[in-house]
């Protein structure tokens, strides 16, 4: 291709990625780096895969299901392209480590899964002056844009802060599209080459987004950020932060990867559920999950009503009973609960870990999703 | 007069799972004050204790960030589109 020509798959051999996660959005993005060429692929991930990946997480494929994501992911890497360096790193990225495993690379792909990592990576790049090929993606809509450049916008340019947690939920809780991630890795990989072979436009102060059941893609206008903490003028954050900490989630918490909401500590663990609802205890069970899920598998005794319709619906329940709420992990559950609270609900407790902890624990005849 | 107000998938639970709303208002402000009155599910997403719009939520007029116009004083012309883009943040899992 001319606009490519000899100097930019040389330009593209000699440079280096570092696709954070292996997972929706690094698989596919992974793949066509290696298919075109990229000298180095590095790969940050701990994760072993599972089945309910390979709906989407394409660099895996069932022979795989127990291996570490990274050894299957840099198998088929190599099988793709064997010109291709893979590092791989099996640690979770953290601000000890971020800066010293950003520094060997040119671009770093953005393919997490969670709030305080985005930030992170926002900010470690901006620190390194690493150019930041950003997607995401919410159920069947997607994002992209590239951060991180000396003149464009950052991350924190966008989103100065980060929600709550638990109010937005997570992939696991939401379902995604499995076509979707294919689609918005693509674009980060094709941003990526852009930008190591220096042809065509980047998303540079451009945001995509993209509907995938309306087949639309439209674009928002990025600004930088003058006042940006991290790539304004006067920077306040000049060294990596406890993102943790500024997204909001306690360290205590009992699940250590997902973004799940606090409840107070007024909880119930699946096994004390059972015990209670054995024992005769008079509990209103309800779950907020949509009637798609619900019809997958379900708590025995449990009413159905799904969260965005609870500020509506509430009143069908008792302020008097005590009340279980469930959702698939616990997420959705959490802000049901908080919400129950906060209008006047004071018997409310929520069901830890969700129907797939209660699957596992309690009733391993039900399917999972 | 009425505009059209996008609604994003994570807020689309509080619309009745419409994907657009058509709202009353002459500015960016009156057309949100007027949503969330005909969806009171989205107040808390939309806007924090203090009534204040919240952060982590970029209200777009057509394709510039309200933020860089005047805000929620920004007016609204006929044919404009609202969009709301809330940050999201899937992607690995």
């Amino acid at each position: 291709m001319p606009e490519v020509g000899l100097d930019g798959q040389r330009r593209l051999k000699a440079g280096s990625v570092l696709c954070i996660g292996a997972g929706g959005l690094g698989s596919p993005a992974a793949m066509y780096l290696a298919a075109a060429g990229v000298g180095t692929i590095g790969l940050v991930d701990f994760d072993v895969v599972d089945f309910s990946n390979l709906q989407r997480q394409i660099i895996h494929g069932t022979p795989d299901v127990g291996r570490s994501k990274l050894a299957s992911a840099k198998d088929r890497i190599v099988a793709i392209n064997p010109n291709v360096h893979v590092e791989t790193y099996e640690v979770a990225l953290s601000s000890d480590n971020a800066l010293k495993l950003f520094e060997p690379y040119d671009v770093i792909l953005d393919g997490t899964d969670n709030f305080p990592t985005r930030y992170l990576t926002n900010d470690a790049c901006v620190l390194l002056g690493k150019p930041n090929a950003y997607g995401s993606i919410f159920r069947f809509e997607g994002q992209a844009s590239v951060f991180g450049t000396k003149n464009g916008p950052c991350y924190r340019c966008l989103y100065p802060e980060p929600p709550p947690p638990g109010l937005v939920p997570s992939c696991a809780e939401g379902g995604v599209l499995g076509v979707l991630p294919g689609v918005i890795g693509v674009i980060q990989a094709t941003e990526t080459i852009k930008l190591i072979t220096g042809i065509g436009e980047p998303l540079i102060g451009r945001f995509l987004i993209y509907d995938a059941l309306r087949m639309r893609f439209r674009e928002l206008k990025l600004k930088k950020d003058a006042d940006c903490p991290v790539c304004g003028t006067h920077p306040t954050v000049t060294k990596l932060i406890d993102y943790e900490q500024f997204c909001g989630i306690h360290p205590a918490a009992p699940e250590p990867t997902a973004v799940h909401a606090h409840s107070n500590g007024t909880e119930i663990s699946s096994v004390e559920l059972k015990q209670r609802i054995d024992r005769g205890d008079k509990l209103t069970l309800v779950d907020v999950r949509e009637p798609n899920e619900y019809q997958i598998n379900r708590i025995p005794g449990t009413v159905l009503i799904p969260l965005g319709e609870i500020p509506r619906r509430y009143a069908e329940l008792d302020k008097n009973d005590e009340i279980v709420v469930s959702c698939k992990m616990g997420g959705r559950s959490a802000k049901a609960a908080d919400f129950l609270r906060s209008v006047g609900f004071t018997r409310v407790l929520n069901h830890r870990g969700g129907i797939l902890d209660w699957i596992d624990k309690v009733d391993p005849t039900q399917p999972k999703y | 007069m009425a505009t059209r107000i996008l609604i994003p998938t994570p807020l689309r639970p509080y619309t009745d799972k419409k994907d657009a709303v058509e709202a009353e208002g002459g500015t960016v402000g009156e057309l949100l004050a007027d949503l969330t009155r005909k969806h009171s599910g989205l107040k808390a997403h939309l806007y924090n204790e203090q009534g204040k719009l919240r952060s982590f939520v970029n209200v777009y007029l057509n394709d510039e960030d309200i933020r860089y116009l005047e805000k929620e004083q920004t007016p609204v012309s006929p044919g404009d589109t609202i969009s709301i883009i809330p940050s999201v943040a899937g992607g690995m899992e």
